[in-house]
């Protein structure tokens, strides 16, 4: 690993000017993925500051809705009582993510901002627009089982790897960012970015910003949800396709529904076409199945991931049975 | 190098520092980062890319001062520094757990964290289980059970093992696979593991 200079720092005000000062630093928190990059050449920061001592752990619930800070860890998140009976799909999904260890440490702030996993970006050697704007993509025509079906670009067919952000969007959640300017809150799944032409940037955060915390809204969605995780061992790796889904049901009459779908974007994959047809419609086989069928509209393989055309609608019906079983 | 160490918060020994060092062998040995650093910002930033940082740790009970470069790991720290080798080194991405600690008493992947990180915490390591001669409950209930073959991934899943009884994740075996799931085992003892686990568990061990 490329050395570099270390700061600590104890609040988010001076973390925000240490970052303001200095182009070439990032902020540190678990560092999980960040140090893997780091090691294996994929990023080399000139300064690292370290923002675990700012207090942006809490776990709480503010008016209608529970406020999660950036730093949380996830396993603190995923074990949290609050988050268990208000937003156990949420809980379900950290715990679908990495192992016990990474879960210690992971934060949730950190967790948005994970890179890809596509194995172009991590491969030095390989050319990538994501690592390198504009020396193309190894993965179009390349090793491409594990790729995004929706929302691609020529210049980019990653996904998003993580599990938490699946269900933070289909959770409605917002994320408060911290610029110079003071805070700014936005939809949750507006936060990450579709590659288009500019596959190098992941997300909408600014280069002076932070995040500071992410709010989600109570909802009746508990009973009836599930997190289903689709992966080539029974844990610890990442989604081929995984959906994240809750109902809001009476009797067999579906309120509204909430559906994300992960590892087929370079985001969180909302399923707004699915949620509205199955609004005010009965929680049935042949309605899931049309959902799915939406859902997948503009889907498009590019090889060694075509089968994900057909497993994704397929995990998206089992989610949704599993979702409307559990009680 | 270590005449700049002990008195590195003064301005002038960063250029004592490159006063008395070959600064041709340095930039040699030196990459690229610290390269262009040296070419637009002069002293100041090349030898600021060197500056150690002192680290305080507690390690199996024992207090540490340590001066380091923040890029150096806790795992690296642990085996190479304080020569604690029962902790391993695996794939070093995070991947295999071989490299398993409990920090604050929260096992951790020692590769992914780097030493300075840590200032303040405490370690356990495979070395801070045993009570002198008397092997911990999880070790004794590896060897009844048969929880290893080669023996490389045993520190790191016996930390894990430790903490996954503590955690409360060990309700089913199941349970237990998926909460050791982030320790990889090449020889396959799996079953055994989860054996060893259940044993513990099962025997209400203080653990």
């Amino acid at each position: 690993m490329i050395n570099f200079q270390y700061l600590r720092t104890t609040s988010a005000k001076s973390a925000l000017a240490l970052l303001q000062k200095d182009k070439n630093s990032k902020f540190i928190a678990g560092g999980t993925n960040l140090i893997d990059l780091m090691k294996r050449g994929v990023t080399a920061p000139e300064k690292l500051i370290d923002i675990n001592h700012v207090p942006l752990k809490q776990i709480e619930l503010i008016g209608t809705k529970i406020h999660i800070g950036a730093l949380a860890t996830n396993s603190a998140v995923a074990d949290h009582a609050l988050i268990k009976e208000k937003l156990p799909l949420l809980s379900w999904a950290l715990q679908a993510g990495a192992s016990a260890q990474l879960r210690n440490v992971a934060t949730v702030g950190g967790n948005m901002m994970q890179r890809t996993r596509c194995g172009y970006f991590y491969d030095t050697e390989m050319p990538c627009n994501k690592r390198e704007a504009g020396s193309g993509c190894g993965a179009l025509e390349g090793f491409n089982r594990m790729h995004a079906i929706f929302g691609t670009s020529d210049k980019c067919i990653a996904v998003h790897p993580s599990d938490m952000c699946v269900a933070l969007v289909a959770l409605d959640a917002e994320v408060v960012l911290l610029g110079p300017k003071g805070e700014r809150k936005i939809l949750f799944k507006d936060f990450h970015r579709l590659a288009g032409d500019t596959p190098q940037l992941d997300n909408n955060l600014k280069p002076d910003e932070m995040i500071v915390r992410v709010e989600i809204p109570l909802n009746n969605l508990a009973k009836h949800s599930y997190y289903l995780k689709v992966r080539d061992r029974a844990s610890y790796a990442f989604a081929l396709v995984s959906v994240a889904a809750g109902l809001e049901l009476e009797d067999n009459k579906i309120l509204s529904a909430h559906l994300a779908m992960g590892g087929v974007a370079h985001k969180p994959w909302r399923l707004t076409k699915a949620e509205e047809f199955l609004k005010g419609k009965e929680a049935t086989e042949e309605n899931f199945a049309q959902a799915a069928k939406l859902s997948m509209e503009n889907a498009k393989g590019f090889g060694e991931n075509n089968f994900k055309l057909k497993l994704a609608p397929n995990t998206i019906i089992e989610a949704l049975n599993l979702a409307k079983r559990k009680a | 190098m270590h005449s700049s160490d002990n008195k590195k918060n003064s301005g002038d020994s960063r250029r004592d520092f490159l006063k008395k060092s070959s600064l041709i062998t340095a930039v040699a040995l030196t990459p690229s980062v610290a390269m262009k650093a040296a070419e637009s910002q002069a002293d100041e930033k090349f030898a600021e890319l060197f500056e150690k940082i002192p680290l305080n740790i507690t390690v199996n009970n024992k207090a540490y001062k340590a001066s380091i470069e923040p890029r150096v790991t806790l795992l690296d720290y642990l085996r190479e520094e304080l020569h604690l080798t029962g902790t391993k080194k695996g794939c070093d991405h995070g991947q295999c757990g071989a490299c398993t600690v409990h920090v604050d008493g929260a096992r951790i992947n020692s590769c992914l964290s780097l030493a300075v990180m840590n200032e303040g915490k405490k370690i356990t390591t495979i070395e801070g289980l045993a009570k002198g001669e008397e092997l911990h409950p999880m070790q004794q209930a590896f060897i009844k059970h048969d929880g290893f073959q080669c023996g490389y991934c045993t520190s790191g899943q016996i930390m894990s093992a430790v903490a996954c009884v503590r955690e409360g994740h060990t309700n089913s075996r199941a349970e237990i696979s998926e909460y050791m799931s982030g320790n990889i085992c090449r020889c396959g003892a799996y079953p055994n593991i989860v054996d060893a686990i259940v044993e513990v568990k099962e025997g209400g061990m203080n653990v």
